[in-house]
Formats: C-alpha cells, structure tokens, sequence
C-alpha cells in the first residue's frame, strides 16, 4: 500500500517531492501531483519533504478515499510509464478533482 | 568564451550506494553539455551500499530501487571497479593522478555506542551490525548471532529499532520472500524470541518512526504490539503542535493498542526510559532502565523510576556515525566532511577537485530518495566548477586498472557484480526461494570471477 498525494497539492504543486523521489514516480497532473502506486517503493522521501504536507501513507485514513480513486483513474488511463520525466505532464486530472473548489494561493 | 571545458571529465564516485548512484545519474544527464566518463569505485565486490545492506530483508518495494541504481552503475560510460578500498588499495594521491574530480559518497559506517556499564557485554551489539549480519554483510562474521534468547531489548526510536524488531518476530513465511543468508534464516526460524522491547530515552512525539513502519507492526500476524500507555496520554494539543507526519505516526501507533491478545510473539514500545546498565553473567541477562525527565508529565506515577528487564539480547539502534578517512577534512562534532554545497573545504583552503555525498556529507538522515537531492546539489555544484579543474596527467582509463592489478587487488568489475547476482539466484533456486545472498567474501569473489574475462 503506497504513498498518496492529497487535498493540500491540488493548485499548489509545489514539486519538492520530485527531486527526491527515487524512481521519479511522481506524475503531474493539471491541478495536484499523482503517484504511480505501481511504481513507488513505499520510500517515504515524498511525505517528509512536501512542504503543503500533502503526501500520506495510503492507510492513513479518511482523507486520503478521494485522492486514492482519482490516482486510481489517472493511472488506468495512464499505465505506467515508468518515469514521470520521460512521461512528462499528464495534461488532466480525472473528474473528482477537475471539480474541486478552486484554491487560493 | 576563453578556455572551452576539458574535451572529457573523468570522475571518480567513491561508494556505490545510493548517493554515490544518484551522483552518477546527475552526472549523466549532464552529457548533452560535457563529455564525462565515471568509475565508481567501491570497497566490496558487490554495488548498492545500504540498499544492499541496511535495507531490511523483508522491505522487498524498498529493496527494488536495486533496478534502477542498477541500470545507472551499468550505463555505458560507468565503470564499476568492485572490491577496491579507498585509503588501501587506492589513495588520494592515485585519484588526483587518474581523476580530473572525486565525489565521496561512501556514507557512515560506524555506529555510536551508549557508554553504559555492561555495554561489552556478550549478548549486546549495535543494531546495526545485527542489520549487517542478517543482511549478510562479508564483514559481519557469519557466527556473530545466536539468537538463543527469548527476550530482547532495542534501544533507540528510530526505523532501524523497528526494522530490527520486526525482523526478529517475523514469522518464517514472511523471513522465507527474503533473500538473507540460508544461515541467518534457519538462526531467524529457530529463534525462541517470545519479547522484543524498544526503548525511547524520549516521548512517542519525538520518536523518529515513520508511521508507514509503524502501521506495518499492525499488520504482523502472530504478533501482539504492546503500547506504552503514556501514547494514550498524548492531548490533541499536542498531536495539533507536532508536525503533521509525527502526529500521524503517533495516531498509527496509538491505533496499535496496548493490550496483549495473547499471540506467540510480542513487541512492547517504552518510552521516556534510558538504558542505566546491562546486567548477566557470561552474556547479558537483564537492562536496568531508568525513567527520564520527560516523564515527569506522563505517568511516573504508574512505574518506578527504575525496573529491570530480562533481556538475553540488546541491540542499541542510536545511530550511524561516518568516520574519518584518509586525506579528507572531518568535523568530529558533527561526523561529517565541511563542505559549501558539497565542494570539499579544509579549514580556509577549498579544495577544488575534492567533493562529497549522502550521509557523509550531511549525517546520517533521511530515506534512499533523500539522497536524490543531495547527489544533485553536489554534482551541479562540481559541474559549474569543472572548468577550474586541475587536469589529471593519466587519461588513459584502462591505467588505474592496471595499477590495481599490479597492487594484487582483485578488482571486480560490473560483469563480476552481474556473475554474483546470477550466482545467488541460482543458490536461491535450489533452495527455493528468489535468491539467497552470498554472506562470505571469499565466496563472493569466487562467483565474481565466473565471468567471462573483460
């Protein structure tokens, strides 16, 4: 069970995860950052370096149902690319979080 | 533009773990603007450092990084010279003739001790030399562990002091996936371990766990987890004042309960006690702990300011150390090389060609992609000074080589690394199990050199 990124990206995509992510499994999408559960190691870097404190151990709890669905709709249309460099931005975000309340900066 | 760069930079990464692969990959992916050859230079036969090593056996995800530091190691214009040790087999003076610039990544392999009486005592070790052991470490002698005890302390409240009492109750389905040596599995299996206790001279909020290792002990079938009851005790104002991860781990393992529910195995958290003395005659017996003053908030009521646990193995987890090495600056308070941005300094002097990685360069902190970032600052750093470089006279790559070989060092090269793999796979097959790691040096080296010559 892998890491999830969460309500405090969305509009912000801070991006430190990114550098630290050691198998560059950090995808972006329009409005938050999606973590290929396929392709993480369960390392943690992602969680202790996100500054919006938005990245959580999929298990965590309530917060985390809506962002596992929609990183799961990212990724079934997705696959896995194998690197969200090469890959380069996803250029959507599935239904639920296109319709989030936009966030002041 | 005055001097274009070098034609060609040749670096050296001494240490091939996961600072020292993350340094090669930065370096690579500055190839469109530089021609640059790397030789990563490590002092076992085998590459991954603490991937290897210090990643616990059943953390298979973690352990996968091993692909692709694999693919980096093994790109076209990396070589791998195993089984040459910095300091011996090659000096800073051969670097400085062969190498236009070094970046030292080789981590921090020592470990720091308690100072208390009975600390010499058989039966007590450093965590991590039982995580060396079990992962089958060629320097870890092979019948350092017993594990005849049925009670064990850890002392420490970081991911180690978890890694290493999980490994010691993990049943023999779980210790079966791994890839530990036969030997320390049938040890592991045979183990009559009934208690493991880990220690925290401080509170659950200061602890150093992470909550995805904490939810994990939850999930250990014949394992109850026994909770101090001052975790319960933790207010909300406190969990709202920590930082968001550390309230989280204190949730999860406040979720871990602290009633036993009778299962075969049992791991205990204690806080806010510090190991006074180890008690037993010939090996250790018992740890006298005493409560600190943290604990005057939480429950000193409840237990005496000292108690004694049995304890017939204590492993102490508080902390790795690097230590000084040959021709580099080192900042004893600190355990680590002074640097600006990972250029090397000595006192006023710079040195310009000299640069550091990973835990030697700022402790012993942080995950594997920690490093990631650190690697890069290093390298971009070392790239925009490359110019300055003092040019090495020896360009010839195949010169070091030779001058190793002369030494009587049994260089190993990645098609060695490649024969070792293959050789504990195959071990593994008949055992039936995915690999089984080759624990012995001499061992090692003999199915290294089961490849086809270079």
């Amino acid at each position: 069970m892998p890491y999830v990124v969460t309500a405090g990206c969305v509009d912000i995509m801070d991006k430190s995860c990114v550098l630290e992510c050691p198998v560059d499994c950090i995808y972006e999408g329009d409005r938050m950052m999606y973590i290929q559960p396929d392709e993480c190691i369960d390392c943690g870097a992602c969680e202790l370096v996100c500054p919006q404190d938005a990245v959580l151990y999929a298990e965590d709890g309530p917060e985390t149902s809506l962002f596992l669905a929609a990183t799961d709709q990212v990724f079934s249309a997705v696959g896995s690319p194998r690197s969200a460099k090469k890959h380069g931005p996803l250029g959507f975000d599935p239904p639920s979080i296109r319709e989030l309340e936009p966030k002041d900066k | 533009m005055s001097e274009p760069h070098h034609r060609h930079l040749r670096v050296a990464v001494v240490g091939s773990g996961p600072s020292g692969a993350y340094c090669v990959e930065a370096l690579l992916e500055s190839l469109p603007g530089m021609s640059i050859s790397v030789d990563v230079i490590e002092r076992l036969p085998v590459p991954f450092g603490l991937v290897r090593y210090g990643v616990a056996p059943d953390h298979e995800r973690i352990k996968s990084i091993i692909d692709s530091f694999g693919e980096i190691l093994s790109h076209e214009r990396v070589r791998f010279l195993g089984n040459v040790a910095y300091g011996s087999d090659i000096t800073m003076l051969d670097l400085r003739r062969y190498y236009d610039v070094a970046i030292f990544a080789c981590g921090a392999n020592s470990t720091r001790r308690l100072g208390i009486p009975g600390e010499n005592l058989p039966g007590v070790f450093a965590a991590a030399d039982f995580v060396s052991w079990y992962n089958g470490h060629p320097n870890a002698t092979i019948e350092r562990f017993a594990l005849t005890a049925k009670q064990a302390t850890v002392i420490g409240n970081g991911n180690v002091a978890l890694d290493v009492a999980r490994m010691l109750v993990n049943p023999r389905e779980t210790l079966l996936q791994t890839d530990v040596p036969q030997h320390v599995l049938d040890l592991l299996v045979k183990s009559p371990i009934e208690d493991v206790h880990i220690v925290g001279r401080r509170g659950p909020l200061q602890a150093k766990f992470t909550t995805k290792e904490i939810v994990e002990l939850g999930r250990l079938d014949d394992v109850d987890v026994i909770v101090d009851p001052c975790v319960l005790r933790v207010t909300e104002s406190e969990l709202k004042q920590a930082a968001p991860p550390t309230a989280r781990m204190v949730a999860a393992l406040r979720t871990l309960g602290s009633l036993p529910r009778g299962r075969a195995r049992r791991i205990h958290f204690t806080f806010f006690r510090r190991p006074v003395a180890v008690f037993g005659h010939p090996g250790a017996e018992s740890v006298v702990l005493e409560a600190t003053e943290g604990d005057n908030d939480h429950g000193k009521t409840e237990r005496a300011r000292r108690e004694v646990i049995e304890a017939g193995l204590v492993l102490t987890s508080v902390g790795y150390r690097a230590e000084p090495l040959p021709e580099l600056p080192f900042d004893a308070v600190t355990a680590t090389v002074p640097h600006t941005n990972g250029q090397v300094f000595d006192g006023d002097d710079t040195r310009p060609a000299v640069y550091v990685a990973g835990w030697l360069k700022r402790g012993p902190t942080g995950v594997i992609g920690t490093n990631r970032r650190d690697s890069l600052e290093t390298v971009k750093a070392l790239l925009s000074n490359a110019r300055g470089f003092p040019r090495a006279l020896e360009r010839d790559p195949g010169a070091v080589v030779s001058l190793l070989r002369e030494r009587g060092v049994e260089v190993v090269p990645w098609d060695g690394w490649n024969a070792i793999d293959g050789a504990e796979v195959a071990r593994g097959a008949r055992l039936g199990r995915a690999r089984v790691k080759i624990h012995r040096l001499e061992e090692l080296l003999q199915a290294s050199s089961r490849c086809p010559p270079e």
